[in-house]
């Protein structure tokens, strides 16, 4: 029975074929294949068939398949034609099967279906399965890459660094931040460390909470935290929302805060132009003598 | 109420989804950065206490129009475990959680109309409004 079903599909592919073909055609139309050239479109269809085919005549899935899925995913095709191919694919064999078929019981009718259902669900179950396994790959790829972007840490120059924080701080990043701050003060032997926040668009309550923390946290082990790139926005925000920020200095700009740190590592910017002024009144005075 | 857009707050990230969506708004509206931070702080703040406290729960957005003003409204609404003592939420310090307890007195200071009903195991419904000038 089983063998017979599959003889006459095999024996009638092109048939089915082309009636595959048509319907396909008409899902064409109105969806995701509009950016599609045609020629493209007719070649990915010959090929997808053939492959549905050659899984079904080998009663498993084969390497073709996977090798067309893959294609398909490095092209970018939507996931939506491959499981409206496949649905077409089956509609169109279980109608061509009970179209040949002399006598139609209900038996035969069921046995039909999960006939052709053993076919169709182990390649929907691979497609899937291979497309959705590559955007999870894609997801924790980009995860990995947004930890690393997450919390900077930079060390400008000695006793001295910063922490650029760009976009949303959320929780799990709150945490690297604090971790990365405290790792990074005392690797790099930092006395101030300015944590600039131009880039965050919002600052609430637990985004403010998470500041005073790591600030907290740097103070106790014996270094300081300057806050800067708070814009005049944020500010206001920041007093509407009644947060109290007093407890370590804060600054406009990053250029600002860079100074106090300066001051607090007794340094300070010195313009080598007035350096040379001051050399050749040096020598002016030592000429004079 | 009718209320157009709405954005579903399940995840931590739903909430910079809302805030967005808020800012865009306010923004059509015609607020000023000065105000489209405050509305986007209050929903930041009105979002994660819906995912603190609730779970689960949505923000809404209204762009609000008569004759002689415009404003938006934004409702903040979940079926949590609902609000014990009104009073001391709204006191400055006051939280459940460790924060800082400057959300919902925070959210009022930012905003112009504060209005919220909460009733034990059953959920919170804030609403607030912010008038443009």
């Amino acid at each position: 029975m089983d063998e017979k079903l599959k003889n006459v599909v095999l024996e009638h592919s092109d048939d089915i074929v082309k009636m595959w073909l048509e319907e396909i055609d008409t899902h064409k139309k109105n969806d995701y294949t509009s950016t599609i050239s045609e020629e493209m479109f007719e070649s990915t269809n010959r090929e997808f068939v053939n492959v549905i085919f050659s899984s079904i005549e080998k009663k498993g899935l084969s390497s073709d398949l996977d090798d067309f899925s893959e294609r398909l995913i490095n092209l970018g095709w939507p996931l939506s034609y491959l499981t409206d191919g496949m649905q077409v694919f089956r509609r169109v064999v279980t109608g061509y099967i009970l179209q040949q078929s002399e006598k139609i019981d209900s038996d035969y009718f069921s046995k039909v279906l999960r006939e052709v259902d053993d076919w169709v669900d182990p390649i929907i179950n691979r497609l899937v399965n291979e497309y959705s396994g590559s955007w999870e790959h894609i997801v924790s790829l980009q995860r990995v890459a947004l930890q690393e972007l997450s919390a900077p840490l930079i060390p400008v120059m000695e006793n001295i660094t910063i922490m650029p924080l760009i976009g949303t701080i959320d929780t799990e990043r709150a945490k690297q931040i604090m971790e990365n701050l405290l790792d990074g003060v005392i690797k790099h032997n930092a006395e101030v460390v300015l944590i600039d926040i131009t880039g965050v668009p919002v600052v609430d309550t637990m985004v403010a909470h998470h500041i005073i923390q790591a600030a907290e946290a740097v103070r106790l082990i014996g270094s300081q935290c300057i806050l800067v790139g708070i814009r005049p926005e944020i500010a206001q925000t920041i007093v509407n929302l009644g947060i109290d920020l007093g407890k370590f200095p804060t600054k406009s700009s990053l250029r600002k805060g860079f100074q106090t740190a300066l001051e607090l590592t007794n340094r300070r910017i010195e313009e080598t132009q007035n350096n040379d002024k001051d050399i050749e009144r040096l020598i002016d005075s030592l000429d004079r003598e | 109420m009718d209320f157009q857009s709405c954005v579903n707050i399940k995840k931590e990230w739903d909430i910079v989804g809302a805030r967005q969506l808020g800012r865009d708004i306010a923004r059509k509206i015609g607020f000023g950065t000065v105000d489209q931070a405050r509305i986007a702080t209050a929903i930041s703040e009105l979002a994660r206490n819906i995912y603190l406290y609730a779970g689960t729960g949505k923000v809404c957005f209204e762009a609000l129009e008569d004759m002689n003003q415009k404003g938006i409204r934004i409702l903040a609404i979940d079926s949590g475990p609902g609000i014990k003592e009104l009073s001391q939420v709204m006191e400055d310090g006051f939280s459940t959680s460790g924060g800082l307890g400057a959300g919902l007195p925070g959210v009022k200071r930012l905003m112009d109309d504060f209005d919220i009903t909460s009733e034990e195991g059953k959920g919170t419904e804030i609403t607030v409004i912010k008038w443009l000038r």
